[in-house]
């Protein structure tokens, strides 16, 4: 898997997203001014309902804010319809989730090849590079174990495989160490901190845990709507 | 793409054996009964078509009524006499055999046994014409022309009066008339549309006129036409001479029918031709159920797949994707139905064919038909829910529970 197409970056410019009118709006995002330099390890924390949720879904290309543009390597992504965003979503990004979202009854080298399919890469071609994601995750050995046979780590595990099986600009991780237990938190943000530095992966990782957001470059907290802070922190040994 | 997503769908299938098995019954039944009532029915008008054309491809029936349905039943319209069936041996070259017939249905008596079958004053020639032969007894053709209190019996009566024993030269009554048994016909079979040939006693036409009937009347007259002479220029030749026997003014209808066994075996197909397509649709209508059974279960399959469908929409599914995979899905489910409805259809067909002994015709343009029709409910019934997994806002399904 190449780093050289990290080239630009992810930038919010005034972004605002309304729900509701009159009476009943509430502004999820309030006037949001955000760029991810390619390379970077961001947490983005917040309380519930601070609009950290909806800032990542933004991003993700699967929400589309009231109004403010987000360019996207340049484009911008508000002018996208559903279908375009989709291909861009399928070109350039990988999700992992906080319940994982493992397709059950399915293997783990098969829930990692999905995206491939949606690719239309070829069959040899696609349980080579499944295959290789996985070991890249440290997970190989259970490729053909199903989500059900595996803990909540190794289920993530394969989830991360799942998002780095198409070499994405981003990894968009929603909560991901919130439904496992402190050490496979920590297995986790492990493996998420060295794909960062040795791979150069940019990750953009919402999160409400103050522990998880010390393994990262930079925080930005969000209240409100708003952007209240955003510091880069030192790196942890 | 499409093969990954045919074999991913076949996944889906086998993961709910059951409950894909309950939904494709309604498939499964329609097709199996369209292929069952249509190959039966298929094989019923075939073995009609055999038995009526074994009563003689060249036999002309000529009944004294206008264009009636259905053959050889009673009486009505003007009968002919015997001088009409004398003028026809005499006029018409092509005819071979003519044979003059007045028919009722009798109870026959013999001891304590009776049985009710139809009696028939004739002459010799109705043997020829009709194909029959004599197993038993001798001077039968002679006595057929006199009128003699004497008789012939068919099989079934034979059966049915006598079982094991012989009957030539024990006597037996019909009506008030009691005559002695000089032959035994040898048996034809079943005919078509449940009718026995064997059902009958025979005497000479003379002796039924006047012991019986009490009149002169002919009430049906069997012609056949000569060996190499076309059936369809006798049989006009007939109608232009009963036409001027009966005084029929030019240009009013006939006031008698003459058919050819050409004619009721097209009458008797498109009959049992028309049932059967009716009851084809019916079971196609059992189709349509069974696509409406399977557009439920996709429905249901969509709602408990959201969060399914969210991941996937979220890890590079276009709307498409979704659509082709859930559409591929439906028409999986309807062609499994359709393919188990093919084979149980035939294995059905095969059987009911072989119990009714009717041959059994495989038309492979209606299997095609039948599978093509399957399919394309699971197309037709699978679009809507695709469609509704296809348009899921991606951020709802993915936190949907």
């Amino acid at each position: 898997m190449s780093t050289t197409r990290q080239a630009a970056a992810f930038e919010l410019r005034e972004l605002s997203k309304v729900y509701g009118q009159g009476d009943s709006e509430v502004r999820a995002l309030d006037g949001v001014n955000l760029r991810i330099e390619p390379g970077e390890f961001v947490a983005i924390m917040g309380a519930s309902g601070s609009g950290k949720s909806t800032c990542m879904n933004v991003i993700g290309c699967l929400d589309v804010p009231t109004s403010g543009r987000y360019l996207f390597h340049g484009v911008d992504v508000t002018q996208l319809d559903q279908d375009q965003r989709a291909r861009l979503r399928r070109a350039y990004l990988g999700f992992i989730f906080q319940g994982f979202n493992l397709l059950a009854r399915t293997t783990a080298l098969d829930n990692v090849e999905l995206p491939l399919v949606y690719r239309g890469v070829k069959a040899a071609e696609r349980r080579e590079r499944a295959m290789g994601a996985l070991e890249l995750v440290g997970i190989a050995d259970r490729a053909h174990h199903s989500p059900a046979e595996l803990s909540g780590g190794q289920q993530q595990r394969v989830a991360i495989a799942r998002a780095l099986v198409c070499n994405p600009a981003l990894l968009l991780a929603d909560e991901p160490t919130g439904n496992l237990d402190s050490a496979r938190t920590a297995d986790i943000l492990r493996l998420l901190v060295d794909l960062n530095r040795e791979r150069g992966l940019t990750i953009a990782m919402v999160t409400h845990e103050p522990e998880v957001a010390s393994y990262v470059k930079r925080v930005v907290t969000f209240r409100d709507g708003r952007i209240v802070d955003d510091h880069p922190q030192p790196e942890k040994a | 793409m499409l093969l990954s997503t045919i074999l991913m769908a076949l996944r889906e299938v086998r993961r709910n054996t059951m409950r894909s098995l309950l939904t494709i019954l309604g498939v499964v039944i329609g097709v199996a009964a369209v292929i069952a009532l249509v190959t039966v029915g298929d094989g019923a008008t075939a073995k009609v078509r055999a038995n009526i054309a074994s009563l003689g491809n060249n036999l002309l029936m000529v009944s004294p009524e206008a264009d009636r349905r259905i053959v050889n039943t009673g009486v009505a319209g003007k009968p002919f006499k015997e001088a009409d069936v004398a003028a026809i041996t005499r006029e018409i070259a092509g005819v071979e055999f003519v044979s003059p017939t007045s028919s009722r249905g009798m109870q026959a008596i013999v001891g304590s046994r009776n049985w009710r079958t139809t009696v028939t004053g004739t002459t010799a020639d109705y043997l020829a014409a009709r194909g029959f032969q004599v197993a038993q007894g001798s001077g039968v053709e002679a006595a057929l022309g006199t009128q003699r209190s004497v008789c012939v019996l068919g099989a079934t009566p034979v059966k049915n009066l006598f079982g094991a024993e012989n009957p030539v030269g024990q006597s037996l009554r019909v009506g008030r008339m009691s005559c002695e048994i000089i032959g035994v016909l040898k048996p034809k079979g079943a005919g078509g549309m449940g009718t026995d040939n064997d059902d009958l006693i025979l005497m000479p036409l003379r002796t039924f006129q006047q012991r019986v009937a009490g009149n002169h009347d002919v009430t049906m007259i069997f012609a056949t036409a000569r060996e190499g002479r076309s059936t369809a220029g006798v049989k006009s030749q007939l109608e232009q001479l009963l036409r001027e026997r009966r005084h029929v003014r030019a240009g009013e209808a006939n006031d008698f029918t003459v058919r050819d066994m050409q004619e009721i075996i097209e009458t008797v197909s498109s009959t049992t031709g028309l049932l059967t397509s009716l009851l084809a649709a019916v079971a196609a209508v059992s189709l349509l159920v069974g696509g409406i059974g399977i557009m439920n279960i996709m429905l249901v399959s969509v709602t408990e797949r959201t969060r399914e469908i969210g991941t996937r929409m979220a890890i590079g599914a276009l709307g498409s994707d979704v659509l082709l995979q859930f559409l591929i899905e439906a028409v999986t489910l309807s062609s499994l139905g359709g393919v188990i409805g093919v084979v149980v259809g035939l294995l059905s067909a095969v059987g009911i064919t072989s119990l009714l002994s009717f041959p059994f015709l495989l038309s492979w343009k209606m299997v095609l038909l039948a599978f093509a029709f399957s399919a394309g409910v699971g197309v037709l019934f699978g679009y809507l829910p695709a469609r509704k997994a296809a348009r899921f806002n991606p951020i709802e399904a993915l936190r949907h529970e």
